[in-house]
């Protein structure tokens, strides 16, 4: 929002699915895409007379997750009952926390267009999913499949410390990494297991006088999230000026119209009349639990740039974009520890390997070059075993074919003509075929020293040490 | 003065999902009143520092480990719904997306 | 042959297992009385008559191959219909579960089908447990086999009268408030609440899950000692199943109580008490004596608190565990075509009847922003201090000894119209409910010719010590193993 005179002050939930086998408090699969109702059992139906018991697994996921995200954990923990009535909720409750959520007072430290910033997370609970309604259009009646019904489901709330549309997508696109680094959540937004649900008011710049709060849900990508914010923004600021009063609505993205519209109008009147769920018994977390789990913590996505910035010598820009994803980061620090080179290795990996991996919809785990075969084109290039401009087609054919380095250019004999007679007599040569630039030359225009050394270049079909090349003209044309 | 109205009553068979007639409402109303009235005596007893049962037991930590476990056969998940279409259940349409 | 007006579940297991009678015999006859009692009692909302044979023909079967027999093989058995037994509907006595058939087996059941029990039927209750008659039920009104214009109790009025009049040798309730206490007082037999925890819910269809507990309704105390043998166990799927070893109770029952500290708590002896109650309960404590136990007065002050506190939680817990009911996935749905809400409202409408209605909204109000604090919570909050009187008052003694109910079994009809007089049923067995204690209902008199029962308190997973107690008390007197003289009337 571009509007100087209001602040946008936006807080967001996000729910992330988690990566356990099992679901939240029964022994169902916890698994996409299965066959309408083939992953349901008594517990996740809450057929009358079952009975919850919570996945172990789970709990500690979240554990982890709270101290990856600075907060507190509480204990004891308990679990409670969100009441309310609808179809994808077999118990017409959802178990969930209410008051003494696993982890609270936390923060996530980012940057926003290379300023810092923190937003605050209020708590992280733990809940379960429900099931999937499936709106037939045109048919009066909807399907009902409970397949994800009872799925362990994190909710991680932060305090409104998110001022902008910019900052809400920097601040998703952080913790999701976080979570996918913790290994646990895929963080796929478009397939649901990652959801943000934003909540957003604004004020004139230096009152408290806040708007009241709208939501908006259904969001799947980071780039509807950004545009769902700053429309809504938009929106209420326009209420404001006219003197419309907010009102108090869930509102979804529509991609159509590029705006958002109401939802459900009175979701303030819902009283889910929470109270503690009298099946399930209180969590107690001793601090030999707790520092077990804090070990378990791998090197978060900001520790791990800030360290290969200062183990590297990296830019911040390019350790941001190496560990924007933890298999990245494992394969740079693999190729750069092999080759001895951190700087080359950033170049190929967010240069030519980022290249072909994108062309080919493909994730760095799919690649056929492993992190040692990497290192050892470049190290081939510092040996002088061949030239830059040759690398990049070895590379090629190491990802297309799968082949190493060595064999490549062994194959194609594409060994770099380091030998300073072999590279004069093709400067010889191509002096001789270009008499009058070669007299051109002579004659002031030292500009075109590039043209022979591409010459030279296109000759040797790239293998001349370009450097080698380069002295071999200036020497032979005098001056 | 009654501690339960009418209206409340209106109110909290909405939340409770109970339809009701006006005729309903009157008579229920009365009723609950009546026994929220016996009930009410609690509201003077002092139980400040009292801590409220959450739960009947003891214990600490009661879960299970992250093992899958066989799911029921689809058929017998729908078998004895009102209204099913293969193995999804059916009902009326929600107005919001 | 077996004498059905003075055998018991033990001697007929017993008889089963030694080739005196085969389980085919037992079951015949058991059904046999079942279709001579049903027209009088109305015990039973469904006859497993087919299930009932086909168990008793594999266990005669398995005693042929020579194998041993598990120790309730071939004991007839009826179950409450509020416990899921697999393709048999367990409609908790609504409406709103009619036709409904589980696709799975409770634990309770499972474990007595794998002891050798031959299920006879389903017993019929107040609707999902809430009531103290069995008027509630939304299919009949079950019979007081002593007297068939009176009620059996309830809500687990069918499983005490089937036992009373010997339709089946055991039977298994549910307690919430007494539920089982009560009615095995007004059918003049054993009733058992076990200590919260002690017994597996799974599939026990929930009323209010921190009070709820199944037990045993038999003919003697031994018989509750051996059906508790075969049920107390912890069950990992539930999670408030306690994971403590159980005794073996049978060898609990010496009939020695020398030196056992008996508590009378005056909170228990209201002004309203039936004077046969009274003198019978009265009674009993000398008896106690006289057996070398040792008598001792004691207060729980906020006893009296237990009904309102009750009153409140049950109702609140019950508002939320019957709010699945919609008719989405299992039941009844209504038949007019409405939106979503309008369904949920109409079926649940059609569903409910009146008492569960009352109590979904008593629960729902106590729970709503607002009230909380002043309903649900500050009833928690007196839970705490009822449940402090007792251990208090349980350094003081071992057991307490209280009247299970005020008076005996009234007329059918009575109290339908006054609701807080019909909870009022339940004064002296809620609190045992509330503090999550064991609590076990004995046969120790009679006023005009309708059965008396005393109840025996005891501590947290103490069921050793009040079958012991009850037992001794049996042992001693004339009033065990009485059955309705209804149950004479059938001819073998």
């Amino acid at each position: 929002m571009s509007d100087t005179r209001y602040e946008a002050v936006v807080g967001m939930e996000v729910h992330a699915e988690l990566r356990t086998k099992s679901k939240m408090f029964c022994g169902c699969a916890n698994a996409f895409g299965g066959d309408a109702n083939t992953q349901t059992c008594p517990v996740c139906l809450g057929l009358p007379g079952s009975l919850p018991v919570p996945n172990r697994r789970a709990i500690e996921l979240v554990v982890r997750t709270s101290l990856a995200l600075n907060c507190s954990i509480t204990s004891p923990t308990i679990f409670h009952r969100k009441n309310y009535f609808y179809p994808d909720l077999p118990k017409a409750y959802q178990i969930s926390q209410y008051d003494d959520p696993i982890g609270q007072h936390g923060y996530v430290d980012f940057t926003v267009n290379g300023e810092p910033k923190r937003v605050r997370i209020r708590r992280v609970h733990l809940e379960e999913d429900t099931g999937k309604l499936f709106h037939n259009p045109g048919d009066v009646s909807s399907h009902v499949d409970y397949n994800r019904c009872g799925v362990p489901l994190m909710e991680v709330v932060s305090e409104p410390d998110i001022h902008s549309a910019d900052e809400a997508r920097e601040y998703l696109v952080a913790l999701r990494n976080i979570l996918v680094y913790l290994g646990v959540s895929d963080g796929k937004m478009e397939e649901g297991s990652f959801r943000a649900e934003p909540n957003i008011s604004v004020r004139p710049v230096g009152t408290d006088i806040l708007s009241t709060r709208t939501e908006l849900k259904n969001l799947n990508s980071f780039r509807v999230v950004y545009r769902g914010i700053d429309a809504e923004l938009a929106r209420q600021v326009a209420m404001i000026e006219r003197g419309e009063p907010v009102v108090q609505c869930t509102l979804r993205w529509d991609e159509a119209t590029g705006t958002t519209i109401p939802m459900r109008y009175k979701e303030s009147e819902a009283d889910y009349r929470y109270f503690p769920d009298p099946d399930l018994i209180p969590l107690e977390f001793d601090s030999a639990f707790v520092e077990e789990q804090r070990s378990a913590l791998p090197e978060l996505p900001r520790a791990k740039s800030e360290r290969f910035q200062s183990q590297y010598g990296l830019s911040a820009y390019d350790a941001d974009v190496l560990t924007a994803d933890r298999e990245t980061a494992d394969y740079f620090e693999e190729v750069a520890t092999a080759c001895g080179n951190p700087k080359a290795a950033a170049n190929w990996v967010t240069g030519e390997l980022a290249r072909v991996l994108n062309a080919g919809n493909l994730t760095i785990t799919q690649t056929r070059i492993p992190s040692a075969g990497l290192a050892e084109l470049i190290k081939l290039i510092e040996d002088g075993v061949i030239s830059g401009t040759i690398a990049k087609m070895v590379f090629e054919s190491m990802f297309n074919e799968g082949k190493t380095a060595r064999h490549v250019v062994e194959e194609k004999g594409l060994t770099q003509v380091t030998d300073t007679g072999a590279i004069d007599a093709i400067v010889d040569e191509v002096i001789a075929a270009n008499p009058s630039e070669a007299a051109r030359y002579r004659a002031g225009e030292e500009k075109l020293l590039g043209f022979f050394v591409g010459q030279v270049m296109k000759l040797s079909r790239g293998k001349a040490n370009p450097g080698m090349a380069n002295e071999a003209v200036k020497r032979k044309l005098g001056g | 003065m009654p501690i339960l109205t009418p209206d409340d009553v209106r109110k909290i068979a909405l939340l409770a999902r109970l339809e009701m007639t006006e005729d309903e409402v009157a008579i229920y109303a009365g009723q609950l009143d009546g026994i929220l009235g016996h009930l009410a005596e609690l509201q003077a007893l002092d139980t400040a520092d009292v801590p409220p049962t959450s739960h009947s037991v003891g214990g600490k930590n009661v879960t299970r480990a992250d093992e899958p476990r066989a799911s029921l056969n689809p058929d017998d998940v729908v078998a004895g719904g009102p209204s099913v279409e293969g193995h999804f259940f059916v009902v009326p349409q929600i107005v919001d997306v | 042959m077996i004498d059905w007006n003075t055998t018991t579940a033990f001697e007929t297991a017993s008889a089963v297992a030694k080739g005196e009678v085969s389980a085919r015999e037992v079951a015949e006859a058991a059904l046999r009385r079942i279709e001579a009692l049903e027209p009088r009692i109305s015990a039973l909302l469904t006859v497993t008559a087919d299930r009932a044979l086909e168990t008793a023909d594999a266990i005669d079967a398995r005693r042929s191959a020579g194998e041993a027999l598990p120790p309730l093989a071939g004991v007839p058995v009826a179950v409450k219909a509020n416990m899921a037994v697999r393709g048999v509907e367990t409609n908790c006595a609504s409406k709103i579960l009619k036709g409904w058939k589980p696709p799975y087996t409770a634990t309770v059941p499972g474990l007595l089908e794998d002891a050798g029990a031959v299920f006879v039927g389903t017993a019929n209750m107040d609707e999902f447990a809430m009531g103290s008659s069995t008027e509630n039920s939304a299919y009949q009104v079950t019979h007081n086999p002593w007297d068939t214009e009176r009620v059996p109790g309830g809500s687990s009025g069918g499983s005490a009268a089937a036992v009373a009049a010997g339709e089946a040798l055991m039977a298994t309730g549910s307690d919430t408030g007494g539920s089982i206490r009560q009615p095995a007082s007004y059918c003049g037999v054993v009733g058992m609440k076990p200590t919260y925890g002690r017994i597996s819910r799974f599939g026990l269809v929930a009323f209010a899950s921190s009070l709820d507990q199944i037990g045993p309704i038999t003919r003697d105390v031994r018989d509750a000692a051996l059906m508790m043998n075969v049920i107390a166990r912890h069950d990992p799927r539930d999670s408030t199943s306690a994971d403590i070893p159980a005794p073996d109770y049978l060898s609990a029952l010496t009939g020695d109580v020398r030196g056992l500290r008996i508590g009378r708590p005056a909170e228990f002896f209201v002004e309203g008490i039936q004077p046969e109650v009274r003198n019978a309960i009265d009674a009993a404590f000398a008896k106690y004596e006289e057996l070398g136990a040792q008598v001792v007065d004691v207060s729980l002050p906020y006893v009296k608190y237990a009904m309102p506190a009750y009153y409140i939680i049950a109702p609140c817990e019950a508002s939320s565990n019957l709010a699945r009911y919609d008719g989405v996935r299992y039941g009844h749905r209504t038949g007019d075509d409405l939106d979503m809400i309008q369904m949920f409202m109409r079926t649940r409408r059609e569903g409910f009847g009146p008492e569960v209605k009352r109590r979904i909204m008593i629960g729902t109000y106590a729970l709503s922003s607002g009230y909380y604090d002043a309903w649900y919570r500050k009833a928690q909050q007196v839970r705490t201090l009822i449940r402090r009187d007792f251990d208090r008052v349980f350094e003081q003694c071992d057991v307490l000894l209280t009247p299970t109910a005020p008076a005996t079994a009234f007329r059918i009809g009575e109290k339908v119209d006054d609701q807080f007089q019909m909870y009022l049923e339940d004064v002296c067995t809620i609190p045992v409910n509330l503090a999550g204690l064991p609590g076990l209902s004995v046969p120790c008199g009679s006023a005009e010719g309708m059965p008396v029962g005393m109840q025996l308190i005891g501590r947290h997973f103490e069921e050793d010590v009040l079958l012991k107690a009850g037992h001794a008390f049996e042992q001693a007197t004339e009033w065990g193993r009485r059955l309705a003289p209804i149950a004479r009337e059938v001819s073998e």
